[in-house]
């Protein structure tokens, strides 16, 4: 075990993937010679030298794209994109073209590319740095979505990235990039399996990225027993732990750092109530963001993304009670 | 209190008030700069520093009805289109009292009333917009113009290339600005770019296009004085190259010493500020007296107003949840 910043997480899955396979390159804007705006690829251009290692030009659909054709032919390209919100104009060669490539090529062709960015609100970078977005990939067959928690799982869940023979798209909270965790450079994470951050018998909460952490305070501060699970795949998410999970507590709670509206939480809801219908103690809810931009200004931001208190909140009504809590926004009389 | 349009009127014809308006730009990045180190400014920000000549070049140009979509690195053109230093330092600190109420930030400047369409956090968002705008302006038979103002990276993006066909072949008024400041983001123009000359690439979409120095208000005027006339008249768009340089980081997160030795001192002798001192100082427009007593005039009354925007009010809850959708008009 080895203690490290997420960041330094990041860096240490990449260059031990690379290291193993020299069919893995790594390029995006400004990770080689300035190791990356979060320096998340700190020293991987002095290592592997300036053919497996590139800067590119602002051009994200033009990498992005290239990525796939490499892919295609045999290389297992990493990407970074900055920030989520600029493979807006490289959407088309992820979930058209990436995601479509084993499909139109009758089986013949795999595109094993990872496609690596920063996500997530909390800093004050303002609407167009801030979002999640993982619902732009969610209901995209052929892809494979990943999201770490912490610096264990920032490593494992990247080296899995990379080593898989599709197109995975790993989605890292920008938040927890300084954060410091220990690191088993022995685990590599299995895509499609979830981790357990607790275990209890009160209830079930499901997060994913930095909400894990705010779901362990809030059941911390709740004072209960919690089955806190860390999705860590959104798709293929992990039915089989979740299902196993609520039918023992009989409770489920999903929060996201994502709008109200079109979040992968209400999959799992529909999955849970659907299958464990007549085992339920009280109806499954999700707890998320409000359907609106991520504010700038640091009080509205900080009443974005759900806090531990209000999870703590809507916790303690779940234990209580059998219908679903109303939102803040709807409790405090902000917004409908 | 002067409003954005009577600060923009205040440029026309004034030498003196549109180097003053530089000096602002310049004694306000300042203080935004001090802010962010000492932490009262949230998240990022990008500054202008260098790039004056050209921000009142354009606003001294352009007309209020002309519109102009910017990008991330705006508090320079917000400034001199007419914003008052209060509307946009308000909004860099997230206060109710910016330009956008506190919820867009430093990269997100907005005021209709002197043409600045909200700015883009994407390279290239604005592009397309500014050819959107010409489109407009054509079917609605004004003779007002849509004016894009980018980088040098955003030559380099897929929106580029398409809203500058597509104002070709629809013979829009449109004024593609590229602020060629050398840098996108870390990386110096010939890593990412195979040519240093980026108004050649409007050859291909058979488009007027010229390189101007950023660094002299004159030549920025008389290009884009050239291209808006042409724009106007119905003579489509043109690609204006203004050679610039960008004296901060990319970011505040950016210390940029990745700079080769001895490049900033040598752009440094192509101040803007300088080239306009000494341009007024020869017409006997300012003495070097009065040059200082501007600056450190500005200096302090942007201070003072740093001090007080530090209480202005952070806007309410309800702040979050506007202007997300058009309200419906009454009777539907």
């Amino acid at each position: 075990m080895t203690a490290m910043r997420v960041r330094q997480a990041i860096v240490a899955a990449l260059a031990d993937e690379m290291r193993a396979d020299a069919n893995v390159i790594f390029f995006g804007e400004d990770v080689a010679e300035a190791e990356g705006p979060f320096k998340t690829s700190e020293g991987i251009l002095e290592e592997f030298g300036p053919i497996r290692v590139r800067d590119t030009p602002i051009s994200e659909m033009g990498f992005t794209g290239a990525a796939v054709g490499a892919a295609m032919m045999g290389l297992k390209p990493v990407v970074e994109i900055m920030f989520i919100e600029f493979l807006g104009v490289a959407l088309d060669q992820v979930v058209t073209e990436a995601a479509k490539t084993r499909y139109l090529s009758h089986g013949t062709l795999s595109v094993p590319m990872t496609i690596r960015a920063s996500v997530g609100s909390g800093l004050g970078f303002g609407c167009q740095h801030s979002q999640t977005l993982e619902h732009w990939f969610a209901s995209t067959p052929g892809l494979k979505v990943l999201m770490p928690s912490d610096a264990q799982s920032a490593y494992s869940l990247l080296r899995a990235a990379i080593q898989d023979p599709d197109p995975v798209i790993v989605l890292e909270p920008r938040i927890l990039y300084a954060e410091r965790g220990e690191v088993d450079t022995k685990k590599i994470a299995h895509i499609g399996k979830a981790s357990m951050r607790t275990t209890g018998t009160d209830l079930t909460i499901v997060a994913l990225g930095h909400m894990v952490n705010i779901a362990e305070e809030a059941a911390k501060a709740a004072g209960v027993s919690a089955d806190i699970i860390d999705l860590q795949t959104i798709i293929p998410w992990d039915r089989e732990t979740v299902l196993a999970s609520v039918k023992k507590t009989g409770r489920l709670i999903v929060v996201e750092e994502a709008p109200l509206s079109g979040g992968w939480g209400s999959e799992i809801v529909a999955t849970v109530t659907a299958q464990l219908f007549s085992s339920l103690k009280s109806a499954p809810f999700r707890i998320t963001t409000p359907d609106v931009p991520v504010p700038f200004n640091g009080g509205l931001e900080a009443r974005f993304a759900p806090t531990s208190e209000d999870v703590a909140r809507q916790i303690k009504h779940a234990l209580t009670q059998s219908g679903a809590p109303q939102p803040w926004w709807v409790a405090e009389g902000v917004a409908k | 209190m002067t409003s954005s349009l009577e600060r923009r009127k205040a440029l026309y014809g004034n030498d003196l008030a549109c180097y003053e308006r530089m000096v602002e730009i310049r004694e306000f990045e300042k203080i935004t700069n001090a802010l962010f180190a000492a932490g009262s400014i949230r998240g990022t920000t990008h500054l202008a520093v260098g790039q004056e000549a050209l921000a009142l070049g354009m606003a001294s140009t352009l007309q209020p009805t002309d519109v102009v979509a910017g990008t991330y690195r705006s508090h320079a053109i917000a400034l001199a289109l007419g914003l008052t230093p209060h509307s946009v330092l308000g909004e860099i600190m997230g206060k109710a009292t910016g330009c956008c109420g506190g919820v867009g930030g430093s990269m997100h400047m907005c005021d209709t009333s002197v043409g600045l369409l909200p700015t883009s956090a994407i390279i290239g968002g604005g592009m397309p917009i500014a050819a959107g705008a010409g489109l407009a302006f054509q079917v609605q038979k004004s003779k007002n113009v849509g004016v894009a103002l980018f980088g040098d990276g955003a030559t380099n993006i897929g929106a580029f290339h398409e809203s500058l066909n597509l104002a070709a072949i629809w013979k829009l008024p449109v004024v593609f600005v590229c602020d060629n400041n050398v840098y996108g983001e870390y990386s110096r123009i010939d890593k990412t770019t195979p040519i240093e000359d980026l108004h050649k690439r409007a050859e291909s979409y058979a488009m007027p296009h010229m390189a101007i120095d950023g660094m002299d208000i004159h030549a920025v005027r008389k290009g884009i004085g050239e291209a808006v006339e042409r724009a106007r008249s119905g003579g489509g768009p043109t690609l204006v190259e203004a050679k610039t340089y960008r004296f901060s980081g990319h970011s505040r997160a950016d210390q940029a010493l990745y700079r080769p030795e001895g490049e900033l001192e040598k752009w440094q002798k192509r101040d803007p500020l300088l080239v306009t001192e000494q341009d007024l100082i020869a017409r006997k427009l300012v003495t070097q007296e009065k040059i200082d007593q501007i600056k450190s005039t500005m200096e302090s009354d942007l201070a003072a107003l740093a001090k007080k925007v530090e209480n202005d009010p952070e806007p309410q809850l309800s702040a979050m949840f506007s202007n997300i959708w058009t309200p419906a008009k009454a009777g539907k």
